[in-house]
């Protein structure tokens, strides 16, 4: 049984069965500080693991976001180009650095 | 209602088209199968024993390699500050959110289910699956020591 909120990436992989929350990655079982959404969602898990008769079963939880409204829109957000294209170049810059360093360096 | 773009986000979409802006083109090789296999329950759910699978770490420096711990009190957090979810939506402070074994337990007490497996697991998400799968073998032996018959997989 998987309680997750990457629905692609769970389905894709094909798991026995799935509980789905269409929540911001973080709080797969519900949202934070939220015990009553929380407890529904393990129920609605286990009421899936009794009641599944096929695999890849997806069952999409009822949970409700009261957070900020556009979480969908703010994560690995590629608006601006130009700053992620100079966060890559600096990785790339530091990854180099790190080979290349003795290790007098990085003692 | 109608929409321009899908309700639930695809991560393999958005981590595909975000790393190629920083200049990766060549794109992450996510697990997929076709299929998978069902196994009914073996008795009542009241009858069960429930166990917990987290993505997440007691601390951010311990060792990458899976480990099982005393779910029994249940830690008061774990780090995850290494790792990748949405930090500007929500927070982590709440295991109850993330790792609910208080809850299960409150499930157990009140007959709901059998009882809440004495460990849970921790294994960290990766790159490689080679070492995934490895690592789920741990996993499955520890639930045979500890005799779990339905297992939460519950990544962060």
């Amino acid at each position: 049984m998987i309680i997750g909120s990457a629905r692609d990436i769970v389905e894709e992989n094909a798991v026995p069965r799935f509980v789905f929350t269409n929540l911001p990655l973080g709080n797969p079982v519900g949202p934070a500080d939220d015990p009553d959404q929380q407890r529904g969602v393990l129920r609605l898990a286990l009421a899936l693991a009794e009641s599944a008769t096929h695999a890849q079963t997806t069952v999409q939880a009822p949970v409700v976001w009261h957070g900020r409204p556009d979480w969908q829109d703010t994560f690995m957000d590629t608006s601006d180009a130009q700053a992620l294209a100079q966060e890559g170049e600096q990785r790339r810059t530091d990854q180099a650095a790190a080979k290349t360093a003795t290790p007098a360096d990085t003692a | 209602m109608a929409l321009t773009h899908r309700s639930a986000i695809s991560y393999i979409d958005a981590s595909r088209e975000y790393y190629a802006a920083q200049g990766y083109p060549q794109p992450y090789k996510w697990a997929a199968n076709t299929d998978a296999p069902l196994t009914p329950l073996p008795r009542p759910l009241n009858e069960l024993r429930v166990g917990v699978v987290t993505t997440t770490k007691r601390h951010k420096d311990d060792p990458l390699a899976p480990f099982a711990d005393s779910a029994n009190p249940a830690p008061e957090r774990m780090a995850t500050d290494h790792l990748h979810w949405h930090q500007e939506a929500t927070h982590t402070r709440d295991l109850g959110a993330f790792l609910p074994l208080d809850h299960l337990q409150h499930l157990a007490d009140t007959g709901v289910i059998g009882s809440v497996s004495p460990r849970y697991y921790s294994v960290s998400t990766i790159y490689s699956q080679r070492r995934t799968l490895a690592w789920a073998e741990d996993v499955r032996v520890w639930a045979l020591e500890d005799d779990v018959d339905l297992m939460l997989l519950v990544p962060l």
